[in-house]
């Protein structure tokens, strides 16, 4: 309608308020302009206001809803709305509720003046008053408002009209939310609203007992015992009720009741036989007699088809419903398959066969063209995989995958990759499903998922040469996506003289020939192809270095590949492509040591660091394997070509950073040599013992001769205190602070390449004992000592004292800590702690800082137990902790 | 608490009104009612009427240039609150005849008032037409419940409650 005509429409009836106002806003064309004529409204009703003009008040307040509607402030107008609700009158009264359920929220102490107010209102003599008080009341009410006025709140529920029972059963919805020791006030008055015929008083007293059977077991069992059979005979009366005028929906008398009754069932009848059975008869009534032409009804359907799967088993029941879902799933309206997927993803928890039944339908709804519908099939989807269906469903999500548009990729993507990992059968099914869904969407998948391939790759040793060709063939019909060139190129570093001479050639397989200068080209295509990020063309370097070696007809070339990156402008490529072109030319006689194949990744390692990373480290008994240095366990005659192994296998312990076992085991720490090179910061100590080693295989040409163990006592001239080096090159002299029994030595052998000496402390300096944690019922206090030479790693041990007067039973402390920290909890000393401080529980950490000297430590903690049975958690922040840690 | 929110925005993606039952400040309402805005609208009539939005949905109708959005929790029934908005916008209808967006803005307290006659603290109180435009009625003089002896004039409220 446009404006002309509205005013005619207007005309007739008296100017709203703010009409010139809404105008004004409503001819804006900027929203520039629109801020003027705000600003200038606000200023003329802030002016009203400290003129304390009565007259217009109420029409500055409804202008002021307005002006809050768009998303302006208008706090100002807070106290006009007290003083609105304090009038006589009642549309001044309606208005300043009005406002105060929009401007005000109940944490401001403005609302405190209210609620003397509402006191008042609450017992006037006018029941539209009443009604308004109650609605504000159930809307704002903050928990001390509720304690005030709950009295008052009762007595309304058996208030003589109708409307105001419904408002006062909502109303009290509101209080035994905020203060749920009030709820068995309400259970007595609120059993009897379900006896009235209003149906609004009905459908608010089903709710406020629902929402009481939510706060307290004790009205639950009080409704299943006293009311099952009063709300089954409601419900019945309602389906069979004649026709009703004001309350029908296309043939039903109100749906809304209906679905409230059938809610409120289920949680009765959930976990109770007795209460299932007595209302078996009227579900299979609704979900049999109910039209399925209307939304109205599908809307029942759906709500009788939940209770179904909630209460306790009826096969005839459970059928009939999963019968609907299947109708529903067959609908043209998207709208009721919707429901159908949302409905069938809580039936598979009740029966999984069923919904199997339906697997082909739910497959079609992962290709519907509305977004809704297909994450939600996708999602149901991913829970009716087994073992048994995972290739066939698999194979049909990933040619899906081909079609389906881009942000829906994302999410495909990581669904097909988590299923692929959780279910393959073999391995060779698992490296081919990655590949294709490499191919197709790599530039979707995050970076665990490649590195799991690789660990997987590096594992099957009898499938290297078919990954390396399967990959270098993908490679070639896509180079855009980035993670399988990634992957690809790794694999050709490794395994390219598998791809040259068709090694392990399975009998599947189409036979291939590659040169060993097609596998060069693939390398140097990939350092070239100007979307490659820094991470592929790093490891593209790092490749060809591997290959120089394997494929000596084409070192020239690769030398030459390897010299264009020399003035490369990232820091990261450049000193690389110096450092390894160094290796070709000088180093001759150690190269192939160098550039031999990687060991086999650890899986147990890669998976245990993956867990580990979880944006929640609460740390558990798990830590303990992953902790292991096995570098130390290894023979003594490891060459040089271990020790840079070491930066592999070992990764684990050396980056705390809890991040990517791949980056560090690639050395591609790029963190920061991404940063523009003027702000660039050196590389973080310990983070990369490769490029550590090589830098000093670089330096004074008098130890550009030296064999392995030159390169090693070098290290030892330069950098003091590398003991445990020592330790690892000849497991039998130990140097004088050796610190072989402490828990991470692999610490102290990459703090030792860090630039700055490291401090030896022989015992670790003394910390007083602090107490981490105090309430009233419990103190936590730390030990906190150091282990000699291991600054990065803290002891703690914690001691817990009851100070109440009652013994706690399950007793669990749990802790968290930020990912530049990583934690590691040993089991307690006990599980009891002995009331009025008669004993304590100990248990002792162990903290890692990654960033020891720069930030200090923090924690989270969480204590749970139990008290005569009685669940309690407390929970807390421990800040205090010595700034050196 | 079942419905989290009620917005009504018109095809250019303009708030015309809006209902909250939890506290958000208006920096978080303004960027909530972008980013559902942009989700919603950009859908077309024969996809489905749900879009799940953080942690819960959003259940959405459009009448005509008015777009009608309603938050809520997980377990609601999205029919149910599709048939929802559609006996607000009967209601509004049978008060303000042939509803429009212009009426909903010019009319934003009376929009309120009906939408709190339906809807408090995110639960439905009254799915009645008539009893949710009483306390309309009365303001505006036109009284139809002659037989229930507590209703006043208008005239005769004024008088008493001042």
């Amino acid at each position: 309608m446009d404006f002309i005509s509205y005013g005619l429409k207007a005309f007739f009836s008296t100017r709203p308020y703010g009409w010139d106002m809404i105008r004004a806003i409503r001819s804006c064309k900027t929203a520039a302009e629109e801020r003027a004529v705000v600003r200038k409204e606000c200023a003329a009703i802030r002016a009203a206001i400290s003129e304390n003009d009565q007259d217009y008040r109420h029409r500055n307040l409804a202008k002021l809803m307005f002006i809050h509607m768009l998303g302006y402030p208008t706090h100002f107008g807070q106290m006009e709305c007290l003083k609105l609700i304090a009038s006589s009158g009642f549309p001044e009264k309606r208005i300043g509720y009005l406002g105060l359920m929009l401007l005000l929220d109940e944490r401001q102490e403005v609302l405190m003046l209210v609620t003397n107010s509402l006191k008042q209102d609450l017992n006037h003599s006018n029941q539209y008053i009443i009604g308004l008080a109650l609605c504000a009341l159930g809307n704002i009410c903050s928990a001390e408002m509720a304690r005030d006025l709950a009295p008052e709140v009762e007595r309304l529920l058996q208030f003589r009209d109708p409307n105001i029972r419904k408002k006062a059963a909502l109303c009290s919805i509101r209080i035994i939310k905020k203060v749920p020791d009030l709820a068995e006030n309400f259970i007595n008055p609120a059993a009897s609203l379900l006896r009235e015929k209003h149906h609004g008083v009905l459908i608010t007293g089903v709710q406020l007992c629902t929402d009481l059977c939510k706060v307290s077991s004790e009205a639950l069992e009080y409704f299943r015992e006293k009311c099952t059979e009063g709300l089954v005979k409601t419900l019945k009366d309602m389906a069979n009720s004649p026709y009703a005028p004001e309350y029908d929906i296309a043939g039903i008398t109100d749906p809304f009741l209906h679905i409230r009754l059938l809610k409120i069932l289920r949680i009765l009848g959930q976990g109770d036989a007795d209460a299932s059975d007595c209302m078996n008869d009227i579900l299979a009534q609704v979900a049999t007699k109910i039209e399925s032409n209307k939304n109205a009804g599908n809307a029942i359907l759906y709500e009788c088809v939940g209770t179904i799967m909630s209460i306790e088993d009826n096969g005839g029941l459970r059928v009939l419903a999963i019968n609907i879902l299947g109708r529903f799933l067959s609908n043209r309206d998207n709208n009721i398959r919707y429901v159908a997927l949302n409905m069938l993803m809580k039936a598979i928890m009740v029966d999984a066969q069923a919904v199997q039944r339906h697997r082909a339908t739910i497959l079609e709804c992962v290709k519907d063209s509305d977004a809704s519908i297909r994450k939600k099939a996708l999602d149901l989807v991913y829970v009716l995989v087994n073992e048994s269906n995972v290739k066939p469903l698999t194979k049909e999500l990933i040619e899906y995958l081909e079609a389906s548009d881009q942000e829906f990729k994302g999410v495909l993507t990581a669904k097909i990759c988590s299923l692929v990992e959780k279910f393959s059968p073999e391995k060779i099914w698992y490296i081919d499903q990655m590949l294709k869904v490499l191919s197709e969407a790599g530039n979707f998948v995050k970076d665990e998922v490649w590195h799991a391939l690789i660990v997987v790759i590096s594992n099957a040793s009898d499938l290297h040469g078919y990954s390396v060709r399967a990959l270098y063939r993908a490679f070639q019909t896509s180079t855009e996506q980035e993670t399988l060139v990634r992957v690809a190129v790794w694999c050709i570093g490794e395994y390219g003289d598998m791809l040259v001479n068709n090694v392990g050639m399975l009998d599947i397989e189409e036979p291939i020939t590659v040169t060993e200068s097609d596998a060069v080209d693939a390398l140097e295509v990939s350092i070239k192809r100007h979307n490659s990020d820094l991470t592929t063309k790093a490891m593209a370097l790092i490749a060809l270095l591997k290959l120089s070696s394997r494929f000596p007809s084409c070192s020239e070339r690769i030398k030459d590949i390897i010299l264009q990156n020399k003035r490369s402008f990232v820091l990261e490529l450049q000193q690389r492509s110096i450092e390894f072109n160094c290796i070709l030319q000088k180093h001759q006689n150690i190269r192939s040591a160098l550039v031999e194949r990687m060991p086999v990744l650890d899986e147990a390692t890669f998976s245990g660091r993956r867990a580990g990373s979880l944006p929640t480290s609460v740390s558990t008994s798990t830590g303990t394997a992953r902790n292991l240095p096995n570098g130390i366990a290894k023979p003594a005659a490891a060459p040089v070509a271990d020790l840079l192994d070491l930066s592999s296998d070992d990764a684990p312990a050396p980056s705390s950073s809890g991040g990517d076992f791949l980056q560090d085991l690639l050395g591609v720490d790029l963190s920061s040599a991404s940063a523009p090179p003027g702000t660039s910061q050196p590389p973080k100590a310990g983070t990369d013992v490769l490029l550590d080693l090589l830098s000093i295989g670089t330096s004074p040409p008098a130890q550009s001769s030296s064999s392995a163990s030159n390169i090693l006592s070098s290290i030892q001239d330069d950098k003091a205190s590398l003991a445990n080096l020592n330790g690892l090159a000849s497991l039998t002299s130990l140097s004088p602070n050796a610190t072989s029994a402490s828990p991470a030595p692999m610490m102290d052998l990459l703090d030792g390449f860090g630039p700055s000496p490291q401090k030896k402390e022989e015992n670790g300096p003394a910390y007083p004992s602090l107490v981490a944690y105090e309430s009233s019922t419990l103190r936590m206090t730390f030990n906190i000592s150091k282990q000699p030479g291991n600054p990065q790693t803290t002891l703690i041990q914690a001691i817990f004292t009851n100070l109440s007067p009652n013994v706690y039973n399950d007793f669990l402390f749990q802790a968290a800590v930020p990912k530049f920290l990583q934690l590691h909890l040993d089991p307690a000393s006990s599980n009891t702690l002995p009331a009025s401080g008669n004993g304590s529980i100990t248990q002792s950490m162990k903290v890692t800082n990654s960033q020891h000297g720069k930030k200090s430590l923090v924690m989270r903690i969480r204590i749970a137990y139990k008290i005569n049975n009685k669940d309690v958690l407390e929970e807390g922040q421990v800040s205090n902790f010595p700034r050196d840690l | 608490m079942g419905i989290r929110f009620i917005l009504m925005v018109n095809k250019q993606g303009q708030t015309r009104l809006a209902q909250y039952y939890e506290w958000l400040t208006l920096e978080e309402r303004r960027a909530l009612e972008g980013e559902i805005v942009r989700k919603c609208l950009a859908r077309n009539e024969q996809q489905c009427s749900f879009v799940e939005h953080r942690n819960y949905k959003i259940v959405y109708r459009r009448y005509a240039s008015l777009f009608f959005l309603v938050g809520v929790d997980n377990d609601e029934n999205e029919l149910a609150i599709l048939e929802f908005i559609h006996l607000l916008v009967e209601t509004m209808d049978r008060h303000f005849g042939n509803v429009c967006e212009l009426d909903i803005m010019f009319h934003l307290e009376k929009a309120h008032f009906m939408l709190e006659e339906m809807v408090m603290n995110g639960c439905i109180v009254e799915t009645s037409k008539a009893n949710i435009l009483t306390p309309e009625m009365v303001m505006n003089g036109c009284i139809v419940e002659t037989s229930n002896a507590n209703i006043l004039t208008p005239v005769q409220l004024l008088e008493k409650t001042s």
